[in-house]
């Protein structure tokens, strides 16, 4: 079903070559999990660092008979979420939702969404920075001879330094993984609390950096493995709250300012998550429409 | 040695590198047994540093092999194997201790990781473990515990070459490669330094090649001494011999030329 498209545009903005170089480069990705892929990324109507890689995944995979979920730390309902959204309906007359059940492909930012994901859909991240050795290696020539040589030691010594400094890893987000145990991956800026949910994924994780022009991807089932020493295993974060809207003790928590007086509460980053769940009657401590 | 049934560590035959027109060196050919101590001496320009490049894989050179014998495999041309062996070799069975600890240390990083870092890249994911191999290490090299967690930028010249000293072998290497270990540092210093890498190597049971052009390490230090000139071997032998009994004109200037105290 296509649905009114801006005219002078082609399906989803981008031109079918430039689709095929795309698609192409995804090829490649999938073949090699967790490899980073160049590709040309083009000029797209929104600056660097607002989702340009992960809307040209997006555009060279989409087809008229998909549906569309965007979400912005978790959010459907974000500046970046809405406006990405509407660059869809718009260019490629999609159907667009916020159901994490109903979408064929999930363009996210920061955030998995909550509720497990299915086979055939697909999810697709926006990255900023998709070198993991970047901050450890300034060379490219250098970093690549390290992915091509697997010698991923400055990884384990950053982790070293953080124990001896803070007594624990003390990394949050953009925590690195290894990908079927071969190559050392950027999960992109998402908590740690989302790594456990790559490992073994029955959706297709596909990985875009618009700016650096490197696609990357985490095929169906596919072992991810965030780094730890073994006396130092890895874990997520918890909270001592639970969300204040849904009730939900094993969601990722956003803590929001509520006041000036120090007033604040805990809610669920996932929206969808958190409003699917109020839907089905549960209820957190600070929601005030008391149930029904 | 030899009666102890031991074999050659290293095979060098023939060896040559050009830079251009210009002889890096040439013709240079010795073999170093397991636990020996070979120094390297010779002026600015003589070669020393080109054979040290060649030797350890760092540049390929241009004619001659450099054989060693690998802890698995036996006699191996290291300029044929892989870069990720050489790479592998450069990290576990050998050591460089670099005249400037800023090319041999990692300035971001504090002392314990520095010293870890070897010990991580061959594999170690046990961060007590690799703590406490770090404290033994530092130990062993006289450097206080208590440090090992700061930045070697903080460290005294004396403290970043121990430091480098003990990041070499803590994978116990079996071949380490120095070059000018002591220089830029003031003799009390050097001198501790010299008594400390010779303890160790000799109970660590290291080969060495050592390049100076430091008579007093050479006497300290070495075992056999190669005089160099031009990038070529003038002169080698045992190093008293070489000291006291000079044959070649380069030699007897080179030991003539030490100030009397």
């Amino acid at each position: 079903m296509t649905g009114k498209t801006i005219a002078g545009y082609n399906f989803a903005y981008l031109d079918e070559q430039t689709k095929r170089m795309i698609r192409r480069a995804i090829l490649k990705a999938v073949a090699i999990p967790g490899h980073q892929i160049p590709f040309g990324s083009r000029e797209m109507p929104l600056p660097y660092g607002w989702g340009t890689g992960g809307i040209q995944v997006t555009a060279s995979i989409i087809g008229a008979d998909d549906t569309l979920k965007v979400i912005d730390q978790g959010a459907d309902d974000t500046t970046n979420a809405v406006s990405i959204r509407s660059f869809f309906s718009k260019t490629a007359g999609v159907k667009t939702t916020e159901s994490t059940t109903e979408a064929t492909i999930i363009q996210t930012r920061h955030r998995i969404p909550e509720t497990p994901l299915t086979e055939g859909q697909i999810l697709v991240y926006q990255v900023p920075i998709p070198e993991p050795l970047r901050w450890l290696e300034p060379r490219e020539v250098e970093t690549r001879k390290m992915h091509a040589l697997s010698e991923y030691g400055p990884m384990h010594v950053q982790l070293y330094e953080q124990i001896a400094a803070y007594g624990r890893i003390a990394a949050t987000y953009d925590y690195p993984v290894m990908v079927h145990g071969r190559y050392l991956m950027r999960p992109s800026p998402i908590p740690k609390f989302d790594n456990p949910k790559m490992d073994r994924n029955p959706a297709l994780q596909l990985f875009g950096a618009g700016r650096e022009k490197r696609i990357y991807a985490v095929p169906p089932y596919t072992t991810v493995k965030s780094l730890d020493f073994e006396d130092h295993p890895f874990s997520v974060e918890s909270w001592e709250h639970c969300c204040g809207l849904c009730g939900s003790g094993t969601s990722y928590l956003d803590e929001i300012v509520t006041d000036d007086q120090g007033g604040r509460m805990f809610v669920c980053s996932d929206t969808d998550f958190c409003n699917q769940r109020q839907a089905q009657g549960f209820r957190g401590p600070l929601n005030s429409e008391a149930a029904e | 040695m030899t009666e102890t049934g031991e074999q050659t560590l290293l095979e060098v035959r023939d060896l040559g590198k050009q830079y251009g027109n210009v002889v890096g060196c040439a013709g240079v050919s010795f073999d170093l047994w397991p636990g020996e101590v070979l120094g390297v001496v010779g002026e600015s320009g003589s070669g020393k540093s080109t054979l040290l490049r060649c030797l350890s894989a760092q540049i390929a050179p241009d004619s001659g092999s450099v054989n060693y014998r690998l802890r698995d495999e036996g006699m191996c041309d290291v300029h044929a194997l892989s870069e990720a062996r050489q790479r592998m070799l450069m990290r576990t069975d050998w050591g460089i201790v670099h005249q400037n600890p800023r090319d041999g240390l990692r300035f971001g990083i504090s002392a314990g990781a520095n010293v870890g870092e070897r010990l991580i890249a061959v594999g170690a994911r046990h961060y007590g473990n690799i703590r406490a191999d770090v404290t033994d290490w530092l130990q062993r090299v006289e450097m206080d515990e208590a440090r090992m967690d700061h930045l070697p930028g903080t460290f005294s010249g004396g403290m970043q070459q121990r430091l480098q000293i003990a990041r070499n072998l803590v994978t116990q290497p079996r071949l380490v490669f120095m070059d000018e270990p002591t220089s830029g540092l003031d003799v009390s210093v050097q001198a501790r330094l010299l008594d400390l890498i010779r303890t160790l190597v000799s109970t660590l049971h290291i080969a060495c090649i050592v390049v100076t052009h430091d008579l007093g390490v050479v006497r300290l230090l070495t075992h056999r001494l190669m005089v160099m000139r031009g990038g070529r071997v003038v002169e080698q032998g045992l190093t008293d011999q070489v000291l006291d009994d000079p044959q070649h004109p380069y030699s007897q200037l080179l030991v003539s030329s030490i100030l009397p105290v």
